[in-house]
C-alpha cells in the first residue's frame, strides 16, 4: 500500500498528488514513468513521474477517465493499492552547443519539468514553451520561469500570454534564427505530432513521450505497441521516448482510442465506484 | 484381482455449462475415488515414473500411502520435493512425464498420477495445511527474482534449508503465469494464493511491484547483503509475426490477453475496472497450451465463433492432450496447416479480415517436427473480429541488459545445468533459461538451483573454502 502525502487540485481537474514510493523515488530519472492501481479492482495505469525527492514521488494528472477520477478522490492520509516503477527510459540528457526547446502542452506540462531540469543542470540553453487551453488549465509558470533562461506561455484561447499554440511559438522562434539543438515535445499526441511536422523540414532533433495504453507497463503484454521509423517498438519496454520524426501518429491516434467504448461504460459506475472507495 | 484398464474417470462441468462460466472444469477425485485409483498402481520395483517426473516426486510411495488411506504421510512424501502439488497436478502435461513412463501404460491407460496428485494436494488444503518446523537459520539472505514456478520453488526449498529468502515480483500479485497466465477455470487463483501462503507461512519473504532492472539493478540487490540471487522471471515478452497489418486494434498478444483476465479480472468488468473485448468471431493463432486458455476464454466471453489456426498438423499440436480435447469438447474450430499472411482492417482501424495461406508436411526441422512448407496460391479470406497471438514467447530482455548477463537465442540467459549465469552469485532457471516451456520444468530449474546455491553458499560462508565459479 502507497500513502498519499499531499494532494492539490492545481487547476480545474488537474490534480498534483504526491506518493510515498520510496523505491521509485530513489532510482527515478527524467523521462521516466510508474504504473499505479488504486484498488484491488482497479486498473493498471501508467502516469509520467513529474518529481521526484527523499521518498516521493510527484504525479501530475487530470481527470478524463474512470481510473484518473477514482484517484483524485483519494485524500492524503489514504493509500492506493500498488506503484511500481521507475519505468521505461530516462530521457537522454546531453550538452548541447544550441538551445533545448522543451514544450509542454496541457498536463503534459509537468513531466517535462524535471527533463528541463537536468539539461539546465549540465549548463544547456534551455527554452520552454508552455501551453494550456486557457489561462485557468496553466500550472507551474513560476517553477519553470525560475529554471529556464527562456520562457513562452500560449493559450489556444488569448486569455494568458500568447495567443495561439506551442507550435505557433516554436515556429517564431525558429524564423528569428534560434540555433536550437533539440525540442522535447510532450503534451496531447496530436500536439506532439504538429511539433514534429513543424522541425521536420528543419531537421531539428524532436523528442516525444508517447502516452499508449498500458497494462503491465514491463514489456510483457504488447498493448503500447507503436511503429517507429516502420519498426514495431514497445512504449513501455524501448520508450517513452522516441525520435518523433519516424513515429506513426496516425496509428497511436487510433491505438488510444481501443477501448473507447468500454471507457465510457465504465464511467457509468464512477458514482457507485467512488462510494465503493469512500467506504474502504 | 484384475486391474482396470481404464483410468478412473474424474468428474467434471458439462461442456454445454462450463463455456458460461470461469469455475474449474474437473471436480477432481473424492477419497474413495482415489484409492480405486491408487490401487491401479504396480508398485514397481524400479519405478519408472519417478525418471519421468523433472522434480523427481517419490510416486509409488505417495501413491501407496494414498491406497492405505494414510493420506498424512501422502503429503509428506507429495511435499518432500514438490512444494507446489495442487498447482502440478492441475497443469503438468503428465502424458509426456510421469504418465508416459508408467508401465501399467504399455497394456492399458497409466496410472492417473496427476490426479492422484491434485486429490492429495487439496485433501491437505481442505483440512489445513500443516506447517514444518523450520531448521536453524543461517542469517545468510537470497534474493529470488520473479514469483513464477521456478522462484517459488527455489524459494521454498532454501527458506527450508534455513536461509532467508525474499521474492522480488514486479507484478501487483506473486505467482507469475499461474496468476497471470493460467485462466481459473483450469488453475483457480484460490489455489494458487493458497500455495504460496503455504511458502509465507515457512517464512519467505514476498515484496511485489518491484521491477529489478529498473526498481533496483542485480548490484543493489548484492549491496542490501543478499549473498545469492537467483533469476526465474521466464519468458514474458511476447512475440508476433511480423506481418502487414498485425498493428491494427483487435490484435492482440495472448499475454495481453490472458492478463486482462485472469490477472485483472476483465471477465468481471465493469465490477472489476480493466477491460477486455467480447463476442464476435475470434482467431488465436497457435496451438499451445496459451493458445487453448485463450480460445476457451473467448468463448467464455461470449464469442460467436473461436477458431485455432496451426500452421502445422494436429499431430505437432505442442499443447496438453487433455486441454485439447477440452478445447473441441466445447466446439473451437481448428484450422490446422493454416497460417496469416496479412490483416485487413476498416476505415477505423479495427481489424476485419485475415488472410490465411494452407500448409503442406515437408521434411523435419531442427525441433524433429516436419516443417510447414506453405501451398502457392491457397490464400483466402477469413472475417474476424480479434486475433489473439499465441505463437510463443521470450524471455524479457531487461534484467539481462541491466546487468552484463551472457544471453543466446531468443535472448535467453546462459546458465549451466546447476542455473550458474555467467556473472558470479547469480542463478537462473526457468523459461528464462529455456525459452518458454512448462510449469513443472521450470520448478524443477528452480529445485536444481536451490540444492546448489546452498552448496554454494555453504562453502563459501560456513566452511569457508576457497571456491570457485564457471566459465560460461
Amino acid at each position: 500500500m502507497f500513502e498519499i502525502t499531499y494532494k492539490e487540485e492545481i487547476c480545474p481537474t488537474i490534480f498534483l498528488m504526491k506518493i510515498s514510493a520510496p523505491f521509485v523515488a530513489k532510482n527515478a530519472k527524467p523521462g521516466q514513468f510508474f504504473i499505479l492501481r488504486v484498488y484491488e479492482k482497479g486498473e493498471r495505469i501508467p502516469l509520467t513521474i513529474a518529481d521526484y525527492e527523499k521518498d516521493e514521488i510527484t504525479a501530475v494528472f487530470q481527470t478524463v477517465g474512470l481510473t484518473t477520477n477514482l484517484l483524485s478522490f483519494k485524500n492524503v492520509g489514504d493509500y492506493i493499492s500498488d506503484v511500481v516503477g521507475p519505468l521505461g527510459n530516462p530521457s537522454e540528457i546531453i550538452k548541447y552547443e544550441g538551445s533545448v526547446v522543451i514544450i509542454g502542452g496541457g498536463v503534459g506540462i509537468a513531466p517535462t519539468y524535471p527533463i528541463a531540469k537536468g539539461f539546465k543542470n549540465l549548463g544547456n540553453k534551455v527554452i520552454a514553451i508552455l501551453g494550456a487551453r486557457s489561462k485557468n488549465l496553466l500550472f507551474w509558470e513560476e517553477r519553470f520561469k525560475n529554471l529556464v533562461d527562456e520562457l513562452i506561455v500560449t493559450t489556444d484561447d488569448g486569455s494568458y500570454g500568447m495567443k495561439g499554440f506551442v507550435t505557433d511559438a516554436l515556429k517564431i522562434l525558429i524564423d528569428k534564427g534560434e540555433r536550437i539543438s533539440q525540442v522535447t515535445a510532450i503534451g496531447p499526441p496530436i500536439m506532439m505530432r504538429n511539433v514534429c511536422n513543424l522541425t521536420k523540414p528543419y531537421n531539428i532533433k524532436t523528442i516525444v513521450s508517447l502516452n499508449s495504453i498500458m497494462v503491465d507497463g514491463t514489456g510483457m503484454c504488447g498493448v503500447c505497441r507503436v511503429e517507429v521509423g516502420k519498426e514495431t517498438k514497445l512504449t513501455c519496454q524501448d520508450g517513452p521516448e522516441f525520435d518523433g520524426h519516424l513515429v506513426n501518429f496516425e496509428l497511436l491516434f487510433e491505438r488510444l482510442k481501443m477501448y473507447q467504448t468500454e471507457e465510457k461504460i465504465a464511467m457509468n459506475y464512477l458514482e457507485e465506484k467512488r462510494r465503493i472507495l469512500n467506504g474502504n | 484381482m484384475a486391474i482396470n484398464p481404464k483410468k478412473t474417470p474424474m468428474k467434471e462441468q458439462k461442456p454445454e455449462e462450463r463455456i458460461k462460466n470461469f469455475d474449474e472444469v474437473p471436480f477432481g477425485y473424492s477419497e474413495e475415488e482415489a484409492v480405486i485409483e491408487a490401487e491401479r498402481c504396480l508398485q514397481c520395483k524400479i519405478p519408472k515414473c519417478v525418471e519421468g517426473c523433472p522434480v523427481n516426486v517419490d510416486i509409488p510411495g505417495f501413491i501407496k500411502a494414498i491406497k492405505e488411506k494414510d493420506f498424512e504421510k501422502a503429503i509428506r512424501i507429495m511435499k518432500n520435493t514438490n512444494s507446489l502439488p495442487a498447482i502440478t497436478g492441475r497443469v503438468c502435461p503428465q502424458e509426456d512425464q510421469c504418465e508416459e513412463k508408467c508401465v501399467l501404460g504399455k497394456k492399458y491407460e497409466p496410472v492417473a498420477i496427476g490426479r492422484l496428485e491434485r486429490f492429495i494436494a487439496d485433501w491437505d488444503a481442505k483440512r489445513g495445511m500443516v506447517i514444518p518446523e523450520k531448521n536453524d537459520r543461517l542469517n545468510l539472505k537470497v534474493a529470488i527474482v520473479g514469483a513464477g514456478p521456478a522462484g517459488l520453488t527455489c524459494a521454498a526449498d532454501l527458506v527450508k534449508l534455513g536461509y532467508d529468502v525474499t521474492i522480488f515480483e514486479s507484478l501487483h500479485y506473486p505467482g507469475g503465469v499461474l496468476i497471470y497466465g493460467i485462466p481459473e477455470f483450469r488453475l483457480p487463483k484460490a489455489i494458487v494464493k493458497r500455495e504460496i501462503e503455504y511458502l509465507t507461512k515457512l517464512g519467505v519473504e514476498i515484496k511485489c511491484n518491484v521491477l529489478v532492472g529498473r526498481t533496483f539493478t542485480l548490484n543493489e540487490l548484492f549491496n542490501e547483503g543478499y549473498s545469492a540471487i537467483f533469476l526465474g522471471t521466464g519468458a514474458g515478452a511476447p512475440q508476433f509475426m511480423n506481418i502487414p497489418g498485425e498493428n491494427l486494434l483487435g490484435i492482440l498478444s495472448a499475454n495481453e490477453y490472458l492478463t486482462r483476465i485472469n490477472l485483472m479480472k476483465a471477465y468481471k468488468f465493469p465490477d472489476y475496472d480493466t477491460p477486455v473485448k467480447k463476442g464476435g468471431t475470434v482467431a488465436v493463432i497457435g496451438a499451445g497450451n496459451v493458445a487453448m486458455d485463450s480460445a476457451r476464454s473467448a468463448l467464455r466471453l461470449g464469442a460467436e465463433r473461436v477458431l485455432i489456426v496451426y500452421r502445422r498438423s494436429e499431430a505437432e499440436m505442442p499443447a496438453r492432450i487433455e486441454e485439447y480435447h477440452h478445447a473441441v469438447e466445447e466446439g473451437i474450430e481448428f484450422l490446422w496447416l493454416t497460417n496469416p499472411v496479412r490483416y485487413y482492417g476498416d476505415e477505423n482501424g479495427w481489424v476485419k479480415e485475415m488472410e490465411v495461406i494452407k500448409n503442406e508436411l515437408g521434411e523435419p526441422d531442427e525441433s524433429g517436427r516436419r516443417r510447414p512448407v506453405p501451398i502457392k496460391g491457397s490464400e483466402y479470406k477469413i472475417g474476424v473480429d480479434n486475433v489473439i497471438v499465441a505463437i510463443g514467447t521470450v524471455p524479457n530482455p531487461l534484467v539481462a541488459r541491466t546487468s552484463g548477463l551472457k544471453t543466446g537465442r531468443h535472448g535467453v540467459v546462459i546458465a549451466d545445468e546447476n542455473g550458474r549465469t555467467s556473472l558470479p552469485g547469480v542463478w537462473a532457471g526457468g523459461d528464462i533459461v529455456t525459452g518458454a516451456a512448462t510449469v513443472i520444468l521450470a520448478m524443477g530449474a528452480g529445485k536444481k538451483a536451490a540444492f546448489d546455491i546452498d552448496k554454494y553458499l555453504k562453502e563459501k560462508y560456513i566452511y569457508k573454502k576457497e571456491i570457485s565459479w564457471v566459465n560460461l
